[in-house]
């Protein structure tokens, strides 16, 4: 009853906010829309029995992405009334084709609900889930096992991406004074030093 | 009631239409797209984690794990491209992109 209930306000939580996502004017509500939309689905996640995701969830898409989302809206200081021009023109083919995707999605549903041979039997999938493991432990007995290549492509991803983030958006400002090692590493003495005799009574000149 | 998987997949199919909605409906602003692509991968994530929870089956959940490290890295380098086009253009205007090649 309770877990009906929780489902329904995180459903219809999630659903809301991903609608307001899409309409509103302001980007800047639409990423705290989007992030919204996430913390629901980290409870419906929760609700099903996922809890690690729903954390993974809440901290890298909501407290890195949605966060990303947010610095780059608050720092490009862009006019928005000239993009939402088309909006009006083009909201009725957009929910024309919005509800036959979601009209086709909802009859595939229907279409193989209450037929004996798409219920799978439980404990005939890949990875069993042992009911004595929390769901923590039991990812990371899997991950680090059964699909310890795909983790360390999943890492590999990571770097490239990061690696291509910083060089897309690095630039070098002129003016900016930095050490060159290689050149300071490569200086010889006999161009940083030099022997002149000094006569008594009158200095050097530099 | 008791909460059945189509119900969690209906949450799934409803998400992805509104993220499909979402890149229709705003066609000129690259923001809102990335948005909406967001919000299409969460559905996606929904979907998966229901049936490794109804099918008592770890693989879904690893499965969304992954998906959620790729979204992670195509926002930064979708973020990142759009740093610098506004750098070079003033505006985030999607149509003007055609404008870059030569």
């Amino acid at each position: 009853m309770i877990a009906a209930l929780a489902f329904y306000m995180f459903a219809g939580l999630a659903i809301f906010a991903g609608l307001m996502v899409v309409v509103s004017r302001n980007p800047v509500h639409s990423v705290l829309f989007l992030i919204l939309a996430f913390f629901n689905a980290a409870g419906l996640f929760v609700l099903l029995g996922a809890e690690f995701l729903a954390m993974i969830l809440i901290i890298v898409y909501v407290g890195a992405v949605a966060v990303l989302f947010l610095f780059v809206v608050m720092m490009l200081d862009i006019d928005f009334s000239e993009l939402r021009q088309g909006f009006q023109q083009y909201l009725p083919l957009g929910g024309l084709v919005g509800m036959i995707v979601l009209g086709e999605l909802l009859l595939v549903l229907a279409s193989g609900l209450g037929r004996p041979e798409m219920v799978r039997i439980p404990g005939s999938g890949a990875v069993r889930i042992a009911q004595d493991v929390e769901n923590t432990a039991a990812m990371g007995q899997v991950l680090f096992t059964d699909y310890i290549y795909l983790f360390q492509a999943a890492g590999m991803i990571l770097l490239v991406s990061m690696i291509g983030a910083i060089v897309l958006a690095h630039r070098t400002r002129p003016g900016v004074k930095k050490q060159i090692i290689a050149d300071q590493v490569a200086r010889t003495p006999a161009e940083s030093i030099e022997l002149i005799k000094v006569e008594t009574g009158k200095g050097v000149k530099m | 009631m008791e909460i059945g998987i189509e119900h969690y997949l209906t949450v799934g199919a409803i998400l992805f239409s509104l993220g499909m909605f979402g890149i229709f409906l705003n066609r000129k602003n690259v923001i809102i797209i990335l948005m909406s692509i967001e919000l299409i991968l969460l559905a996606v994530n929904i979907n998966l984690v229901a049936f490794s929870s109804f099918h008592h089956d770890l693989v879904g959940q690893i499965f969304a794990m992954f998906v959620l490290t790729v979204a992670a890295a195509e926002s930064a380098i979708g973020l990142a491209i759009l740093v610098i086009y506004f750098r070079n253009r003033g505006s985030i205007d999607v149509e003007d992109i055609n404008q870059m090649r030569g």
